[in-house]
């Protein structure tokens, strides 16, 4: 099963490095990570998408746990929770394209970010599913290059992960 | 400042006397270029005696023992680049045993780190998968804090290995100099004390077993529980078996005690293991070496407690029932006061019937060998051993057959007699663990059992022994092959001994003297009593005993690999 889980660690040189050594030192699959800095510029925040048994990922959480610059963790599948993830997406726009372009970005809720005479490049954020949906949703010839940054997940209401 | 005298230390002098401040009385190392301020600082003082080796895998391996024999935090201090890479056996062998440890490791200066500079190596990125913790100090005032936190991260806990990585520029540069007393971090607050409720459960379902049994790892030697577990066991009157590592933490002579189990464990502990109806794991974690086939194993069904201070060993690799996180010895006295609460003991006649089963399956007598051979047989050469020792010396050994045989008939009675590479299974540990054994323990009988194979891979030791006067005693049951893999060639291949048999040995007794030590070969059974006793009777001397064994022993009983407990080859 999927899980989304989100980890704060010390905002330490290779503190990212002992998470993917450890994923991948124990098999376990990484579909995406993300991290960066939080408020308190000592503590970074990582969201991680992971898939496993549930034997699987009780041991993740544990070796997280297990490391020493791993100050919380929290399996967000396990309560509420909302996830955002932000795409680019560069694609052909000429002749008759280049409006059905936008306004298949338009329904999406996306923002052409930048454009030239060839090419829109949109920005796009929501659930993996809808950035997924979005790809199939244009003619796929037309797709230049994309780029995601994984998903970044936070709990509803007042479920907080903070120390 | 109120009070307090600040003074300002080099780098290299804080790291002298940051280890003068942890009471390490001995360092084990190598010198080399990026730690030369280091050593200029080691020196002069004298409170911190450096040990010089032949190779920086033998700093770490001795280091290591030292700790293991003692429960003081070993030290290995080796330069950068090759230094590191040599040393990687060592932490990943201490890495697996759990054992406390902190490596300093010279880097080359922080200007030019990430240039391939020379004798540069990224060691905090190569050892990270097998420390506990590392550090990379990029500025002198974080020294004296990262050492702490390194001493304090190795001894608390889980133990483990922790690399601290210093440039050669920091060890010049002053600053103040203070050693914090105490240290504290928000990321890293092992649990101590186990849960009572769950302690609560575990005695309700040790209290109910018909067949109960024990077993024990190395957590109970390295939580220093030994004590606490003999009560426990002595009271409730369950069979108790330890794994490799655990051996000497539950009296080996004590009649509740089945032997080691596992791949070469006794008939009898491994049948009680597979059969029994409640199990309590104490510090150990269910290894492959252990329990065989995870599948096979959990196909009887059975309750388990599992008493663990890593809560990422309980449930690994088999279910558990009722976790308990802790230390063993907090965990172990708790069960004790609750059971001594608890109305009524176990059930006595199911035990009775237990024990009677047990009986039966330990009158297979798994360990019997040929007494009649006119070749030595090596089980009787550790069995001398321990007679001669009188079972009361360090026994380090390496890695294969003569491993196995002297876990199974050197019987240990006491925690950290017993000094050997179970986890990673290291070739080449024997003689630094006898040395790192014999500096901490500069009065007592160490001998290191091991095998022409395993000994050549640190056999340059011999030099660092000679150095030290380190009256160790090699016993080397010389079969002239690599026995373990030969006889699972002899099992699972055909016979088909490829590349086990090591042609172009040396003459080991010419070698011990040439490095200044006694040698001795023994050919013949009736010569291993007087050899061993005259062996022992020089106090002063490393003895290189070269026993000549039957090249086609093999160990038994044997789990083989991928089968269950139950499921032996018995002799």
């Amino acid at each position: 099963m999927r899980h989304i889980i989100s980890v704060l660690l010390e905002n330490e040189a290779g503190a990212l490095s002992r998470v993917a050594g450890l994923f991948s030192a124990r098999g376990y699959n990484i579909e995406s990570l993300t991290v960066a800095p939080t408020e308190d510029a000592t503590l970074s925040r990582m969201t991680i998408v992971t898939s496993g048994s549930d034997d699987i990922i009780e041991q993740i959480n544990k070796q997280l746990n297990k490391l020493i610059d791993v100050v919380k963790v929290v399996d967000l599948s396990e309560g509420d929770h909302i996830e955002r993830e932000l795409m680019l997406v560069k694609v052909r726009a000429v002749g008759k394209d280049r409006e059905e372009m936008k306004r298949l970005a338009d329904i999406f809720r996306g923002r052409i970010i930048d454009v030239t005479d060839k090419d829109y490049t949109i920005e796009l954020t929501g659930p993996g599913s809808k950035l997924d949906a979005f790809l199939k949703a244009i003619d796929p010839t037309a797709i230049l290059e994309t780029v995601r940054t994984g998903a970044s997940g936070i709990g509803r209401g007042d479920r907080v992960l903070k120390v | 400042m109120s009070g307090f005298k600040i003074m300002q230390l080099s780098g290299a002098e804080i790291v002298v006397r940051c280890l003068q401040e942890e009471g390490i009385e001995h360092v084990f190392g190598y010198p080399g270029g990026a730690v030369l301020f280091l050593y200029d600082e080691l020196f002069k003082q004298d409170k911190v005696k450096h040990v010089l080796v032949r190779h920086e895998q033998a700093a770490v391996h001795a280091a290591d023992a030292y700790a293991r024999s003692t429960d003081k935090v070993g030290v290995a201090l080796v330069t950068s680049g090759p230094g590191v890479t040599n040393a990687i056996t060592g932490i990943a062998t201490a890495y697996m045993d759990s054992i406390p440890m902190v490596i300093l490791a010279g880097q080359v200066p922080t200007h030019a780190i990430g240039e391939d500079a020379f004798q540069e190596c990224d060691t905090v990125g190569i050892t990270r998968p097998c420390v506990k913790h590392n550090f990379l100090v990029k500025d002198v005032k974080d020294l004296a804090l990262t050492i702490k936190k390194a001493f304090y991260i190795a001894a608390t806990g889980r133990p483990g290995p922790v690399v601290v990585d210093i440039p050669k520029d920091l060890t010049t540069h002053k600053t103040d100099f203070v050693y914090p007393k105490t240290v504290s971090m928000r990321s890293y607050n092992p649990v101590v004390k186990g849960h009572a409720g769950q302690i609560k459960k575990a005695v309700k379902l040790l209290l109910e077993a018909k067949r109960p049994m024990i077993y024990t790892g190395g957590g109970v030697i390295l939580g220093n529980a030994s004590a606490e577990l003999a009560q426990f066991v002595r009271m409730i009157g369950f069979p108790c078996t330890n794994t490799l590592m655990g051996l000497g933490g539950f009296p080996a002579t004590d009649k509740h005690f089945l032997g080691m189990l596992g791949m070469h464990g006794t008939y009898e502990a491994n049948m009680a293991m597979q059969h029994c109806d409640v199990l309590l794991a104490v510090g150990a974690r269910f290894d492959d070496r252990v329990i065989g086939n995870p599948k096979h194993f959990s196909e009887q069904p059975r309750k388990i407690v599992h008493i663990d201070i890593d809560p990422a060993s309980i449930s690994k690799r088999v279910k558990v029932d009722v976790p308990v996180v802790g230390n063993v010895r907090d965990v172990l006295k708790e069960l004790i006061r609750q059971l001594v609460a608890a109305r009524g003991g176990p059930d006595k006649e199911a035990l009775k019937a237990w024990w009677k089963q047990i009986e039966l399956w330990r009158g297979r007598d798994c360990l019997k060998y040929d007494h009649s051979s006119a070749i030595i047989k090596p089980q009787f050469v550790v069995e001398k051993l321990y007679e001669i020792t009188k079972g009361d010396a360090y026994i380090t050994s390496d890695v294969g057959q003569h491993q196995m045989w002297a876990a199974q008939f050197y019987k240990f009675d006491k925690p950290r007699r017993w000094i050997n590479s179970g986890g990673l299974g290291t070739m080449g540990v024997g003689l630094p663990y006898a040395m790192g054994v014999q500096m901490a323990h500069p009065k007592a009988t160490v001998a290191c059992v091991t095998g022409e194979a395993s000994i050549q891979m640190c056999i340059q030791e011999l030099s660092t022994c000679k150095q030290y006067r380190l009256p160790v005693k090699l016993v080397n049951l010389n079969n002239r092959y690599m026995g373990m893999v030969r006889q699972w060639q002899e099992f699972f291949h055909g016979n088909r001994y490829a590349e086990s048999y090591m042609d172009a040995l040396p003459d080991f007794v010419k070698l011990a003297e040439s490095y200044g030590h006694v040698g001795m070969r023994i050919d013949k059974p009736a010569d291993v009593e007087p050899a061993l006793k005259e062996a022992f009777s020089r106090k002063k001397d490393l003895v290189f005993l070269d026993f000549i064994t039957d090249q086609t022993e093999n160990v038994f009983p044997m789990v083989p690999g991928g089968k269950g407990l139950s499921e032996m080859i018995l002799v």
